[in-house]
């Protein structure tokens, strides 16, 4: 089976919004002259909006959370509540089904571990896909060895697309939950998760769907994903590290059983017995990272002063014009990604291994990641043991995808060939 | 720093075209040596007659350092006495690592010199472990005996 594919594509219309004027909020450009920065999958870089918009919450706002009765602890608790009324909005949830967690990894691991053994039993099959990052892996695996139940893989197909025929086929009775991705992150292959939703409920199925890389890419609407569970990673969406959110539909998360204890997830406490906070705040115990939601709350309401389309069709111009762009340099194929690639092209040069790829990228200022992205089952799947990646947000400009071109050029120079 | 100080002639030529990769099917000694980090894996296969080694050849996939690093390796180590092999290791690691390699005894000095094209290794600290894992490996196959567990460089 070939995923290699040479690609051709026709570059789109102009962005809405000038990345190359958008940069001039991102400090780390004017501080690294030359920076030619191709990996905000892996983590965004941060705009002044979040920068400073968080150190003058640490010099005006800051108190601990949910406890003082005087002023300044209100003003935190109320401006900590609004960034959970911002992540909500910002996915069309209500607030009450917003869980402030470390970031999607930690998201995935509270429904494995609260949900899952609430409501699974050993035989019951969770479904993943072949595209998974580690962190939608590893969790159930954890829960199969604890639970004993059963995980079963969704392949992909030729193209380097989820197979759905293999999906609808693989998804039966004892199905309990579907947990894949949005937006894979090793090819920026967009997952049809709207059909995955519809399917795995009429099986009678929950999904998760982690979208790390589908937030900072493009517009997440919940109610019409009509997704059970989601999660993603502030850092990615130009947010702070360490904080994210997990959406949980309205109900479940009173179903499930607290995951962590300790403070402020308790209504009341005695050496006999305890009870717990409804919501979100059962599954927040301890003072929470105050300055982290606050932070991907500014975050998202940078990202909102974009525009969810402007961004997409800026990601979309970029990855189109990447595909057109590598895809005319001889030697260079792209990891095949579906029907549609967005935000990261993942791709391979003859006779040159990703990481001297990436040694030698550096060299012009070019950063990129190279290895098996936290995705190894992948990798196993495409017989590559790492691949080269490319990724943008909303600062990358077609200069940059010239620039990746112009060295994978001169790694083939270097290498003779 | 120039790439070419990295990526020498004599570097990209055994990466290319690496000497001795191929299964030894009359080794007594193996083992495989995996960089989860990068995904790079390595199995070095041995004969050793007595503490010498008599034979030494490897497979896997990998980049252009760590792949002519197991090339160049299994050329140098070839005849060598375990003890020498250790010795030219430690020399090794010293030179990826802090740019200079202890003095050789001087029967080892000109097997020294010819692993200096991989020195530049040295000013890239993300790739030292790529330029010792066949070492690493050849270490793990020469102390495991025989089917021994994958030796990690993370």
């Amino acid at each position: 089976m070939n995923l290699l594919l040479k690609e051709r594509a026709t570059p789109a219309a102009a962005p809405a919004f000038d990345p190359e004027e958008l940069r001039q909020q991102f400090p780390i450009f004017a501080r690294n002259p030359g920076l030619v920065f191709l990996d905000t999958a892996a983590s965004a870089q941060k705009p002044v909006a979040v920068i400073d918009g968080l150190a003058e919450f640490y010099r005006g706002d800051y108190a601990n959370v949910h406890r003082g009765v005087y002023r300044l602890s209100a003003r935190s608790t109320q401006r900590y509540e609004a960034a959970r009324e911002t992540v909500a909005r910002f996915l069309n949830a209500a607030a009450s089904e917003i869980v402030f967690v470390r970031g999607a990894t930690e998201g995935i691991n509270l429904v494995a571990q609260s949900w899952g053994p609430a409501f699974l039993k050993p035989g019951d099959q969770v479904l993943v896909s072949e595209l998974e990052h580690h962190s939608n892996i590893v969790p159930w695996q954890m829960l199969r060895q604890r639970l004993g139940i059963e995980l079963v893989v969704v392949p992909i197909d030729a193209t380097g697309g989820l197979d759905m025929v293999a999906f609808a086929r693989l998804l039966g009775p004892r199905t309990r939950l579907v947990a894949v991705t949005h937006v894979a992150n090793v090819s920026g292959c967009v997952v049809p998760v709207v059909d995955i939703v519809r399917l795995a409920h009429e099986a009678g199925a929950r999904v998760l769907l982690d979208g790390c890389q589908a937030v900072p890419r493009l517009p997440v609407d919940v109610r019409a994903l009509g997704c059970d569970f989601y999660v993603f990673s502030g850092h990615k969406c130009y947010g702070p590290t360490g904080i994210g959110a997990l959406y949980a539909r309205e109900g479940l998360l009173d179903a499930m059983p607290p995951w962590q204890g300790g403070g402020d997830m308790i209504r009341t406490v005695c050496f006999e017995e305890t009870t717990y906070q409804d919501g979100p705040q059962r599954f927040e115990a301890g003072t929470p990272d105050i300055s982290g939601a606050i932070g991907l709350a500014l975050a998202l309401d940078f990202m909102t002063g974009l525009g969810g389309d402007a961004i997409r069709d800026h990601e979309a111009d970029l990855t189109r014009y990447a595909e057109a762009m590598l895809g005319d340099v001889p030697g260079v194929s792209l990891v095949g990604a579906g029907d549609e690639r967005l935000g990261a092209v993942s791709f391979l040069v003859d006779g040159i291994h990703p990481h001297d790829l990436a040694t030698i990228f550096d060299q012009y200022d070019v950063a990129v990641r190279a290895g098996h992205h936290c995705a190894q089952p992948l990798m196993d799947r495409l017989g590559l043991p790492a691949t080269t990646r490319a990724s943008f947000g909303v600062y990358s400009t077609r200069a940059d995808v010239d620039a990746l071109v112009a060295a994978v050029r001169a790694a083939q120079k270097l290498f003779g060939c | 720093m120039d790439l070419r100080d990295l990526y020498q002639d004599i570097v990209l030529d055994h990466g290319r075209h690496p000497r001795n990769f191929r299964v030894l099917t009359d080794a007594n000694h193996l083992a495989h040596g995996h960089n989860p980090l990068c995904g790079d894996k390595v199995t070095v296969f041995l004969r050793l007659d007595g503490d010498r080694i008599a034979d030494v050849s490897f497979e896997g996939k990998g980049c252009a350092i760590s792949t002519a690093s197991a090339s160049l390796m299994t050329e140098i180590v070839l005849g060598k006495t375990l003890a020498e092999a250790s010795t030219l290791f430690g020399h090794f690691h010293d030179t990826v690592t802090k740019g200079d390699g202890a003095e050789l005894p001087p029967d080892l000095a000109e097997d020294g010199e010819r692993l200096q094209p991989l020195a530049g290794v040295k000013a890239y600290p993300a790739r030292v472990k790529c330029a010792t894992l066949a070492w690493h490996t050849l270490d793990a196959a020469v102390k495991g005996g025989g089917l021994s567990a994958p030796v990690k460089t993370e």
